[in-house]
């Protein structure tokens, strides 16, 4: 079978609800069916990307030590909405995971150019 | 073949995921009639997934007043008539207190409520049957 291209989008914020895990889950599920794999962090999603995350003193695990996994799983194409992070207040540079910044242009393309489309 | 066709006989192969809790979400109801259209339309739906909150529609025992739409039982019955394959994530189910009588058993729990018709199983089976369908719709994302 010719491999697919499956879209991760990450839109939540990491810990104000399940759904960034549930999404990272989805990720680490596809990674290990030799497809080709998209994770992209648009809107609140970009939050988890921010570095000194401390989620212990609310009992819940760190997932951007989980992010931090994403290579181990050859999961290598990881791209944030720039603006997204811009109306944050987060720059590319702060972020605790290697991330390429795209405009809506690229970002259009990237879903174009998928297979199947997850967003959580 | 199927009862009904298609316009221009293009059978599509669904996968549907559902996010969201009955009652909570419209999106839990949405999903259950647009697979139910497709259905009806002709197409074929490979596997309906439910995942995050949406494994609640898998409880057996959510009992909503008689007046309102009982959405468990509404999946139960379109299951058995097109006999879909509907399944449940094991540990979105586990944690919102799903369970089947060998998770009950493997966790020493008293009772397992998994609802009739539903199986559980691991996110692989999500990956899988997007690899496999023209396309997947997602409802509560």
């Amino acid at each position: 079978m010719t491999p697919k291209t499956l879209t991760f989008i990450a839109r939540s914020t990491p810990y104000g609800n399940g759904r960034a895990k549930a999404l990272l889950d989805m990720v680490l599920s596809a990674a290990v069916f030799d497809q080709t794999i998209n994770l992209l962090f648009m809107d609140d999603g970009v939050w988890q990307l921010a570095r000194n995350q401390q989620p212990a003193t609310i009992d819940a695990k760190d997932l951007s030590a989980a992010l931090g996994a994403l290579p181990l799983y050859d999961v290598n194409n990881v791209y944030v909405e720039a603006r997204a992070l811009d109306e944050r207040g987060l720059t590319p540079q702060a972020l605790a995971v290697d991330a390429k910044p795209c405009d809506d242009t690229e970002i259009a393309a990237l879903i174009a150019g998928s297979d199947q489309v997850f967003a959580l | 073949m199927q009862a009904n066709q298609p316009p221009g006989n293009t059978v599509v192969k669904l996968t549907v995921v559902v996010h969201s809790a009955p009652y909570s979400s419209q999106a839990a109801y949405s999903a259950y009639r647009f697979t139910a259209s497709a259905l009806e339309a002709g197409h074929e739906v490979h596997r309906v997934f439910f995942y995050y909150d949406g494994v609640h529609a898998s409880n057996a025992l959510s009992t909503p007043p008689q007046d309102e739409f009982d959405l468990v039982k509404a999946w139960q019955a379109l299951i058995e008539q097109h006999e879909l394959d509907a399944i449940s994530c094991v540990s979105s189910a586990l944690k919102r207190g799903i369970l089947d009588a060998r998770e009950a058993h493997r966790y020493e729990k008293q009772a397992a409520n998994l609802a009739e018709g539903f199986v559980l199983s691991g996110l692989g089976q999500l990956v899988d049957a997007s690899l496999s369908s023209d396309r997947v719709v997602s409802f509560g994302a």
